[in-house]
């Protein structure tokens, strides 16, 4: 296994008025390839800086984040656009899906900023669409689809571009708890595929899924004992 | 681009009224600069058409004092203007761009021309063998002058429709004597352009360029004219040119030819001038053209302020899209992606309005043609033109919001619910 990501010794500070105040502190942990990570913490903890860094949304403000060997916090703008599109996949809490276009159309859309021609982003979109059980709502818009089906396509469209990393915001959060245990069946397909899994969630039955278990609290990051 | 087409329509589409209401400021811009480009242009196609009307391409050539034509029944006549001999004439004809020429003498306003009690306002003029040819008259009652006519000094006359109709109350001319200057003249023929162009007469201006060159004429033979006039008068030449853009050229070769004719001991202020129809057409148009021009300035202020509207507007729909945006950056949008998605947007909204616009100007045109009876036409360029700019004013005034929307850090705009 090799080493996907890597925060050393990471702070993020947010300038509130003057004084600059801390949100991450000196946070330091790594993931190997094919884990299966959960970030727990009560709201206002850090938990959605700490993913907007690790989602190259952001950098630090001072330590180093690597990313599948890249230090993200010397990339330009359009490199860190890049790496968001190829390497990462994002699942939000709301499935922010773009309510003007189809399930496969939005399916599609990371494709389209890579630059795949239209007929193999479509091509690419559907199978993927498949792969989340919703191959028969492909020309739906999102105000037809449930909030589960939302979901599952959101995640088709993280993994449409075969990302290294998924990163996922509270994904079930929004959810009915069935749609909730569709949606983390699927995640835990997908971590058998081979696909790396960080999420972020306060809810402990969620985060019993993962095989690795961080506690975020005043910006600091420990890792809880394994109980698997 | 295919893609953030689509998708400005889309955004377009789904927003129908506001972006209707948006688009209205330029609508109504575009619009309001094509009824008023069409409306010059008609303005200007007529005067030109009741100018040079019958398309004869006729140049006058007249002794002028200053610029202003010399008139001999109030002026006296300068020495050594000699009398236009048939031989400068032949001259004139030999010259470029002239097919043919004739001379002339004319009073505009007679006083002293009757039928029986019905006097006659028009103009008198003696002709040579030329005139009819070089006008383009035809004579479809009657005849016209016959060199023995000339010769032999007949007190024979010819009237034009208009002449006919104000003395003769239309009765046939031919046989009629009027009395000119106390003399009997016996009508032998009515005379009639050969190509009359039917003028379109809407205003008093109109009217007056029509008139001024088309009222009614008796004519009667040159060789008369010291009979009823003055002897020595100098008579006017005209020539046709042989295209109407030959018109200016033939005009001052021919007052060229006149001048070197004159005598040196003439007072310089008098030369022959040709009134060049088509530059009278120029100044007549000119004219209505800057009075429009400053229409159009004010349109272009509702264009402005149709831009604002637009720049307004998208500056709102920045704001209520932030999250998508933050969504497309986080999915790998780079910047310039999301400039160009809304400066498409921006410039499609307004060429949409701008093509509206140019519908809407095209009717208005009709309407306010239809009102008023001010001649339309239709301007290709203008068109052309006023889409283009309805582009250019979607792009200009779409910058900021996009460049906004691209500078979105994208933390922030997911932040955004």
């Amino acid at each position: 296994m090799s080493r996907i990501l890597e925060c050393q010794d990471v702070s993020k500070d947010y300038a509130r008025g003057k004084l600059p105040v801390p949100v991450l502190k000196h946070v330091s942990f790594s993931v190997e390839e094919g884990e299966y990570i959960a970030i727990m913490g009560p709201s206002g903890s850090g938990k959605t800086t700490l993913m907007n860094l690790l989602g190259c949304l952001d950098v630090p403000t001072s330590g180093k984040y690597v990313l599948d060997g890249e230090e993200i916090g010397r990339l330009s703008e359009g490199r860190m656009a890049d790496i968001r599109n190829q390497t990462l996949g994002f699942v939000f809490q709301n499935a922010d899906l773009l309510p003007g276009l189809t399930a496969l159309d939005n399916v599609a859309l990371p494709l389209l900023y890579r630059g795949v021609r239209k007929k193999e982003r479509r091509r690419m979109a559907a199978a993927v669409l498949e792969k989340v059980g919703l191959s028969d709502r492909m020309d739906f818009r999102s105000n037809q689809l449930s909030g589960g089906q939302c979901q599952r396509v959101a995640i088709a469209r993280a993994i449409v571009g075969g990302p290294k990393l998924l990163l996922a915001d509270e994904p079930t959060g929004a959810l009915d708890s069935q749609s909730g245990r569709q949606v983390m069946e699927l995640f835990r397909q997908l971590n058998e595929e081979g696909i790396t899994i960080i999420m972020i969630t306060h809810a402990p039955e969620i985060a019993a899924q993962a095989q690795k278990r961080f506690l975020i609290q005043d910006g600091v990051l420990q890792e809880e004992a394994t109980t698997a | 681009m295919g893609e953030n087409l689509r998708l400005a329509f889309q955004g377009i589409w789904s927003h129908k009224l506001r972006s209707l209401l948006t688009m209205l400021g330029i609508i109504i811009g575009i619009a309001s600069i094509i009824a008023i480009v069409s409306t010059i242009k008609g303005t200007n196609e007529q005067i030109k058409q009741n100018l040079i009307g019958a398309g004869n391409n006729v140049v006058e050539v007249q002794l002028c004092v200053d610029d202003r034509a010399l008139e001999p029944e109030y002026e006296a006549i300068p020495e050594g203007v000699p009398v236009i001999t048939e031989d400068v004439r032949d001259r004139l004809e030999q010259l470029e761009t002239v097919e043919s020429a004739t001379l002339y003498r004319q009073r505009e306003y007679t006083y002293n021309t009757y039928y029986q009690n019905t006097s006659f306002n028009g103009a008198i003029t003696g002709i040579d063998d030329h005139y009819l040819e070089v006008y383009g008259y035809q004579v479809p009652l009657g005849r016209p002058f016959t060199q023995r006519d000339y010769d032999e000094y007949h007190k024979v006359a010819l009237v034009d429709q208009a002449a006919a109709s104000s003395l003769f109350n239309g009765e046939n001319p031919v046989g009629k004597v009027i009395e000119i200057s106390g003399d009997p003249f016996t009508v032998v023929g009515l005379v009639e352009l050969t190509s009359t162009s039917e003028p379109v007469i809407t205003s008093y201006s109109d009217y007056y360029t029509y008139v001024s060159s088309s009222s009614g004429t008796v004519l009667i033979p040159a060789t008369l004219w010291p009979e009823i006039y003055q002897y020595d008068e100098p008579q006017n030449a005209a020539v046709r040119a042989t295209s109407t853009d030959d018109m200016t050229t033939a005009g001052k070769k021919a007052a060229e030819l006149l001048n070197a004719n004159l005598s040196d001991t003439v007072d310089p202020t008098y030369t022959y001038q040709s009134t060049d129809l088509e530059e009278a057409a120029r100044s007549l148009q000119q004219m209505s053209a800057t009075s429009n021009q400053q229409l159009i300035w004010i349109a272009s202020i509702s264009l402005l302020v149709g831009g604002i509207g637009v720049m307004n507007i998208m500056l709102v729909s920045v704001t209520e899209r932030t999250r998508e945006i933050g969504l497309k950056k986080a999915l790998g949008a780079k910047r310039g992606r999301i400039l160009w998605q809304f400066l498409t947007e921006a410039a499609v909204l307004t060429s949409i309005g701008g093509l509206l616009g140019v519908v809407t100007g095209l009717g208005l045109a009709r309407v306010i043609s239809s009102l008023t009876g001010t001649p339309t036409a239709v301007s290709l360029l203008s068109i052309l033109v006023a889409v283009l700019f309805s582009v250019v004013i979607g792009v200009a005034f779409g910058l900021l919001p996009a460049v906004k929307a691209a500078n979105l850090n994208p933390i922030d705009a997911l932040r955004r619910e």
